[in-house]
């Protein structure tokens, strides 16, 4: 291979980039707008979840429910209704998740049985939340019950620390926020790698065919390897430009965790960048058409990447046949490199699994890609 | 021909089921401006084509630079410089920025290619565009670009498709002596044309019709083809004047030429008064006529229709 032939090659890919707003917009403008999108919008905690309340009694033990939902950060009591039609209507009008409905004896029931039930209105529609909501309701609740028996042992004179026998106390690593942003941004990058990569590369050789200038660098001495190299360099640098950008948004802008070293960062992202660059490239050679070879290019690298690779469906929850398919969807290892390098510090030692994978799939990308392009018309 | 540069052995090519390139044998000397001349579907695109390297042929033979372009196709492609019949520059690059990308790619030396650049441009009379886009420039502007671009490796043999088509006068004469200082240099250019009156420029003519040679030889020598001799009737409606001599005696083809018919005639003196006369006698008004030298297009005009008359036997 000539490298001055290659960096020829790559040197007018690059000029084109930069004369054609239609390549820049997807080269900086779509990795930034796809950061913030994800960012804010792509988030699976549940906070701030709007309540009603129906308060039958409205007693002093009530009102003491009722505040500790208002406590808590993860609801919001917009209202107290007065009758059960309104609950109703509230829920159906989606102007709250989440009806509690506190029964006319339950001061009553409290005192002389020592014990009493609120009843929880959910609206199920999005599972998730639904069970997020309650298992949020059951803790509130929980921590009032355990408010009332300190009292009572309070009261028969037991001292307050023989209260719970036996408890967890539990740390989280990695994510000690829990917040899903952490664990949903990260893989975020490999989305962006995923739909920047794979729509400038699928243009390049379809570009060449489409506006005639292919037939005379066909007859140039340049050869199919020369050319193929020369026009993924300028995405490659890209690509790894658009993974900085990222991750100073991502750690800058969002206060993503950032452990790992930049050195791993940009090793694994230059051989995930190998992949689907190697990938658009086949498809550009395929097609021949700069509007086709980008449509199969976002079918096979934007569609699984973002719902088989872990980004933000955990595949340790997804049904057997699904999980085994997802071996074979490379950004997957990219994920899990991104997540294991911004929380949990992971290094290459670390992700040697990871990097393996990837870098067989680069090789094969890679062997198939230096062989798909002929210098010959038809 | 020993010395031949270029030697084409039996050369064919099938698109889609239909000759496009039949059997073709010829060879070409060094510093010599091959013309191929023919109408659209001649076969002269394909024929360069295979012969710069970029599309294989079927069967048959050929030799360019002293490598076998059917064998392997990339050696050749070094030593050559072909200019696509479209303009297959890129029109977001500079010309400056084209210029330099071939150069590269031929790994031209950057002063060797900036010397080049500048005497080429100046031929060209482009030296104030160099920092202007290459789509903004006019058609002939861009056809000197790809000259330019064509020619920053000094190439052995150049072949040019079509390089005149849609190209002002002024660009085309500039082409020309472009052309005529390679051939000085000892460059030899394979060059095709759909005009005639081009054709006369070149040194030897290949002159192709529907994938066949018709004839190979100087401009000289192709008139000499042609038996009798050239009239032209000047009329308004040559058309109306060509279906009245169809099949006359003598009258060995007929070609309307804007305000004439050109008629070649086997006995120019016995034939004239006889034309007259029934021209006249179908009621058809026409002007003088003339004897003229032939040109390669009533020549062209004539084998083709001698081709055709062998062929419909």
């Amino acid at each position: 291979m000539n490298w001055r032939r290659t960096v020829a090659i790559g040197r007018k890919e690059f000029i084109q980039v930069r004369r054609d707003p239609r390549s820049l917009l997807i080269a900086v403008l779509l990795p930034l707008i796809q950061i913030l999108l994800l960012g804010y919008g792509a988030r699976l905690d549940a906070d701030h979840i709007p309540v009603y309340v129906y308060d039958q009694e409205a007693s002093q033990n009530s009102q003491a429910l009722l505040k500790h939902f208002q406590a808590s950060r993860y609801f919001d009591v917009i209202k107290v209704v007065d009758n059960y039609p309104a609950l109703v209507r509230a829920i159906d009008a989606d102007r709250c998740k989440l009806g509690v409905i506190i029964p006319w004896d339950f001061s009553r029931r409290l005192d002389d049985a020592h014990r009493t039930q609120v009843q929880a209105l959910v609206d199920g529609t999005d599972d998730n939340s639904a069970q997020l909501a309650v298992g949020y309701a059951q803790a509130v609740v929980g921590a009032y019950s355990d408010d009332i028996q300190l009292q009572w042992f309070a009261l028969k004179g037991i001292s307050q620390q023989a209260t719970q026998p036996l408890s967890v106390d539990y740390r989280t690593w990695f994510n000690e926020e829990l917040e899903s942003k952490n664990f949903i941004i990260p893989g975020t990058i490999a989305l962006v790698m995923a739909l920047m990569g794979a729509l400038l590369s699928s243009l390049t050789i379809a570009r060449e065919w489409e506006r005639g200038t292919m037939e005379q660098l066909i007859a140039t001495p340049a050869t199919a390897t020369e050319i193929m190299m020369g026009k993924l360099l300028p995405y490659f640098v890209i690509g790894l430009f658009d993974a900085a950008l990222c991750t100073a948004f991502a750690v800058g802008w969002f206060a993503v965790p950032f452990r790992g070293s930049l050195g791993t960062l940009f090793f694994t992202t230059g051989l995930f960048l190998v992949v689907i660059l190697g990938i658009g490239y086949m498809i550009s050679v395929a097609t021949k058409s700069q509007l086709g070879a980008s449509q199969y290019a976002l079918l096979v690298t934007l569609l699984p990447t973002s719902m088989l690779s872990g980004f933000a469906f955990p595949i340790d929850q997804m049904p057997a046949p699904i999980r085994a398919i997802t071996y074979v969807v490379y950004s997957r290892y990219y994920v899990s490199a991104l997540k294991g390098i911004f929380l949990a510090g992971s290094g290459v030692r670390d992700l040697a699994p990871e990097i393996a994978a990837m870098a067989v799939y680069a090789g094969v990308i890679v062997f198939f890609a230096t062989r798909a392009f002929r210098k010959s018309l038809r | 021909m020993n010395d031949a540069v270029v030697k084409v052995d039996r050369l064919t090519k099938h698109f889609a089921g239909r000759p496009v390139v039949e059997d073709l044998s010829f060879a070409v000397r060094r510093g010599e401006i091959l013309g191929l001349v023919g109408p659209d579907g001649a076969g002269k695109t394909t024929t360069l084509r295979i012969l710069a390297g970029v599309l294989p042929a079927d069967s048959g033979a050929a030799r360019v630079a002293d490598q076998d372009v059917i064998r392997d196709p990339e050696a050749v492609k070094s030593r050559i410089s072909y200019m696509a019949q479209r303009f297959g520059l890129y029109e977001d690059l500079t010309v400056d920025e084209n210029i330099r990308f071939y150069a590269e790619l031929f790994e031209v030396a950057a002063a060797v290619r900036e010397q080049r650049a500048r005497e080429l441009l100046a031929a060209c009379g482009m030296t104030p565009f160099q920092r202007r886009l290459a789509g903004q420039l006019s058609g002939g502007m861009k056809r000197k670009l790809g000259l330019v671009c064509a020619l920053i490796h000094t190439p052995q043999i150049l072949l040019l498709d079509e390089p005149t088509t849609g190209v002002d006068p002024v660009s085309r004469r500039e082409l020309w002596s472009i052309l005529y200082s390679l051939v000085f240099q000892g460059v030899t250019v394979l060059i095709s044309t759909a005009y005639f009156d081009e054709a006369e420029r070149c040194h030897r003519l290949l002159l192709l019709h529907r994938g066949r040679l018709l004839f190979c030889g100087t401009p000289a020598e192709l008139k000499g083809k042609l038996p009798g001799a050239v009239l032209s009737l000047a009329s308004s409606e040559p058309r109306r004047l060509r279906a009245a001599l169809a099949g006359a005696d003598g009258v060995l083809s007929a070609m309307a030429m804007g305000d004439a018919l050109h008629v070649v005639v086997d006995d120019p003196a016995r034939r004239i008064p006889e034309l007259r006369e029934q021209l006249g006698a179908a009621g058809l008004g026409f002007g003088d006529i003339t004897t003229m030298g032939a040109t390669v297009e009533d020549v062209f005009a004539y084998m083709v229709s001698r081709q055709e008359a062998e062929r419909g036997r």
